[in-house]
C-alpha cells in the first residue's frame, strides 16, 4: 500500500484527471465541438491501436501487419451484440466479447504463425487479416460489403478517456513486469533469450493476444460511435496506418506512439483543407521523416513527467 | 475437360502478369532485403504511360511498351536513388515504412494529376477469337500476353547470367560487402536491379491495359500484394520462383473463382501464402537456410 500511494502515482493520477477535466471542459463550453470530437475519437482509437501494436511490434520484435484484422473483428462483434442487445451494460458486454474474441483469434493464429520470423511473419500476418476482412464481405447477416449500419452510439469521452488510459496503463505495466522484460529479451536477441531459459514462443503468443485484445476494445469503440462499419475500413492500409504511427512515434516507446497518433491526426485534420493533395503530402512527410529520422520520434525513450520535474529540480539546485 | 482446360489458359495469362510484377519485387528483395511495396504503384505508372501513348501519341503496342518500360525503369531508378539509398543503413522497417510513403505518394500523385476516374483502355488489337476446340478459345490478346512475358523473362535470364551487369547483381545478392571489394559499384548495381524490376512492371501495366481494357490510380495495390505472394510463393529472392509462382497463382485464382468461389479469390490467394509460409517457409523452389548464431 505504501508502494502504491506515493508521489509518482499521486502525480499521474492527478495529471490523467486534469486530462479528463479539461477536456471534458472544452466538450461542455463547445469549444471542441462536433468536428474536433471525430478527431478527438480518432486520436483515442489510434493511441489505443498504436500502443498495443507497439507491444507487439516494438517491444517483442514481432513485425506485425495484421492489426487491423483484429479490430475488424472487435468491431464487428460488439456491433452485433449491441444490435441485437438494447440494454443498460449492452455496451460493455459486447466491447469485452469484441476483445475477447479477437484475442482468441490472436492466440489461434499466433501460435502457428509466430514461428515465423521478420519479414515471413509480417505478410502471414497481413495474409490472416485480409482473410478476416474477406470472411466478413462475405458473410450476408453483417451486411456483407455494403456494412453494418444503425449500430447505437454509446462510445463517448468518458468510456474513451477509460479504456485509453486503461490501454497505456496496463501495458507500460505489463512491460516493467518480468513477463514484459522476457518480451524485450526476445526482441533484442531470441537466441540469447531462449538461452537465457525463457520460453520465446510462449510470450511472443502472449504479447500477440495482449495486443488483439486491445485492437478489438478499440474496434468495439469505433463501431459504436460511427454507426457504420464495413470490411473496406479494415483493410490492409489500417494496419499500414497502425505500423506507421507506432514507427513515428519510435518502437518500443509509449509516449512516443502516443504522440504520433496526436500528431498524425493533426496534419491529417490540418489537411483536410486541401483534400487533393491531402495524401500526397502525408508519403511525403513520411519518407522525409523516415530519411532523416529513422528510428521515429523517441527512438526507445519515454516521455515522463518525474523526470521531467527531476530535471527541472536539478536546474533549481 | 475443355472447361479446365480453358481455365488454365485464362490463368497462365492472368498469371504471366503476376509473374511479371513478382520478378521486380524478388530482384529488389533478394539484392536488399526489402519488401518494395512501391513496386505495385510503378506498374500502375506503366499501365497510364502505356494509356497516353496509345490514346494521345497513337502509337502501336510495341512502342508503348517499349516507352512503358523505359520510363518505368527510370522511376524505379530515381526511386531507389531518392527514398531507399539514404536508408542503406536503417533499420529494415524503416525502409520498409518508407516504401509505403513512396507507394502513397505514386498512388495520390498519380491521382492528382490524372483524377480519380477510371479509363478506358483503348483496343490494340481488333479482337480475335482463336478456336482450338469448340469450345476451347484463345483470345489473340491472350496470345500477346503470354508471347511478351516468355520473352522478357528470357531476356531477364539471358541478363541475370550472361552478362558482367548479372554478374554484379548475383554477388551484391550473395555478399555485398564481399562484392564491395572485389571492386563492383554495389550502388550502381542496386539501381541497376531496381530499374530492371521496374521495367518490368511496367511492361505487365501495358498488358494489363490491353487485357482489362481499364485502368485506375489505385489499381497497383492488389494485383501488388498478390505479385508478392507469387514471389514468397515460389521462394523469394529465387528468379524462376517467382515466374513459377506468378503463374501458379494466376491458374489458382482462375480455378476458384472459375468454380463458384469468385468472392473468395483473394482469400485464397492469402490462404495459400499462409500454408506456403507454414509449411515451407522458403517457397517452392528456395533454399532452406541454417540459421547461423
Amino acid at each position: 500500500m505504501k508502494q502504491l500511494l506515493n508521489a509518482k502515482t499521486l502525480l499521474y493520477v492527478i495529471s490523467l484527471a486534469a486530462i479528463y477535466g479539461i477536456v471534458q471542459l472544452l466538450i461542455s463550453v463547445n469549444i471542441i465541438n462536433q468536428y474536433y470530437q471525430v478527431n478527438l475519437v480518432m486520436i483515442c482509437i489510434n493511441i489505443i491501436l498504436a500502443v498495443s501494436l507497439n507491444l507487439v511490434t516494438g517491444f517483442t520484435g514481432q513485425f506485425s501487419l495484421g492489426h487491423a484484422g483484429f479490430m475488424a473483428i472487435g468491431a464487428y462483434i460488439s456491433a452485433i451484440i449491441t444490435l441485437n442487445m438494447q440494454q443498460e451494460y449492452s455496451f460493455l458486454i459486447g466491447l469485452f466479447a469484441g476483445a475477447l474474441v479477437a484475442s482468441l483469434v490472436g492466440f489461434l493464429i499466433g501460435i502457428p504463425t509466430l514461428r515465423l520470423r521478420g519479414d515471413y511473419l509480417a505478410i502471414a500476418t497481413l495474409g490472416m487479416a485480409e482473410i478476416i476482412r474477406i470472411l466478413f464481405l462475405n458473410i450476408d447477416y453483417v451486411g456483407g460489403a455494403a456494412g453494418l449500419t444503425g449500430i447505437p452510439q454509446y462510445t463517448n469521452w468518458p468510456w474513451l478517456f477509460v479504456f485509453t488510459a486503461a490501454t497505456i496503463i496496463i501495458i507500460s505495466n505489463f512491460i516493467k513486469s518480468s513477463h514484459g522484460r522476457a518480451c524485450i529479451s526476445i526482441r533484442e536477441d531470441e537466441i540469447a533469450a531462449e538461452s537465457m531459459g525463457i520460453n520465446t514462443t510462449k510470450y511472443k503468443v502472449l504479447a500477440f493476444v495482449i495486443g488483439a485484445f486491445f485492437a478489438g476494445i478499440a474496434g468495439a469503440l469505433y463501431s459504436n460511435y460511427f454507426y457504420f462499419i464495413k470490411p473496406d475500413l479494415f483493410n490492409f492500409m489500417k494496419s499500414i496506418d497502425i505500423l506507421v504511427i507506432v514507427v513515428l512515434g519510435g518502437m518500443g516507446s509509449i509516449t512516443g506512439s502516443v504522440l504520433a497518433a496526436i500528431l498524425l491526426a493533426l496534419i491529417s485534420a490540418y489537411l483536410q483543407s486541401f483534400p487533393e493533395l491531402r495524401m500526397v503530402i502525408y508519403a511525403l512527410l513520411l519518407i522525409i521523416i523516415m530519411i532523416y529520422r529513422p528510428q521515429g520520434l523517441m527512438g526507445t525513450k519515454e516521455f515522463s513527467l518525474s523526470s521531467l520535474f527531476k530535471k527541472k529540480a536539478d536546474k533549481i539546485q | 475437360m475443355e472447361q479446365f482446360l480453358q481455365q488454365i489458359i485464362n490463368g497462365i495469362s492472368l498469371g504471366s502478369i503476376y509473374a511479371l510484377i513478382a520478378l521486380g519485387y524478388t530482384m529488389v528483395y533478394g539484392i536488399i532485403k526489402l519488401i518494395n511495396f512501391a513496386h505495385g504503384d510503378i506498374y500502375m505508372i506503366g499501365a497510364y504511360i502505356g494509356f497516353a501513348c496509345t490514346t494521345y501519341l497513337k502509337l502501336g503496342f510495341v512502342e508503348s511498351l517499349l516507352i512503358a518500360m523505359v520510363v518505368c525503369a527510370l522511376l524505379g531508378f530515381l526511386i531507389e536513388k531518392i527514398a531507399y539509398k539514404p536508408l542503406r543503413n536503417a533499420t529494415r522497417i524503416a525502409a520498409l515504412i518508407t516504401a509505403i510513403g513512396v507507394s502513397l505518394f505514386l498512388e495520390y500523385g498519380t491521382m492528382f494529376i490524372v483524377k480519380a476516374d477510371v479509363r478506358t483502355f483503348p483496343k490494340v488489337f481488333t479482337e480475335k477469337n482463336i478456336h482450338i476446340t469448340s469450345g476451347l478459345v484463345i483470345s489473340n490478346t491472350q496470345i500477346v500476353i503470354i508471347v511478351v512475358t516468355v520473352l522478357l523473362m528470357a531476356l531477364l535470364q539471358y541478363i541475370v547470367h550472361f552478362t558482367k551487369a548479372g554478374k554484379a547483381m548475383r554477388a551484391v545478392s550473395t555478399d555485398q560487402d564481399a562484392a564491395q571489394l572485389m571492386g563492383i559499384d554495389v550502388n550502381f548495381t542496386i539501381s541497376t536491379t531496381f530499374a530492371i524490376g521496374s521495367a518490368l512492371a511496367g511492361a505487365a501495366g501495358v498488358l494489363v491495359g490491353v487485357y482489362y481494357n481499364s485502368i485506375d490510380p489505385l489499381m497497383g495495390m492488389i494485383p501488388g500484394l498478390k505479385a508478392f505472394i507469387a514471389a514468397v510463393f515460389g521462394g523469394i529472392g529465387v528468379i524462376p520462383g517467382a515466374m513459377l509462382g506468378g503463374i501458379s497463382l494466376g491458374v489458382i485464382e482462375t480455378f476458384v473463382s472459375g468454380y463458384g468461389g469468385s468472392l473468395y479469390k483473394d482469400a485464397a490467394a492469402f490462404a495459400i501464402l499462409i500454408l506456403i509460409l507454414l509449411i515451407k517457409p522458403s517457397g517452392i523452389l528456395g533454399k532452406n537456410q541454417r540459421e547461423k548464431v
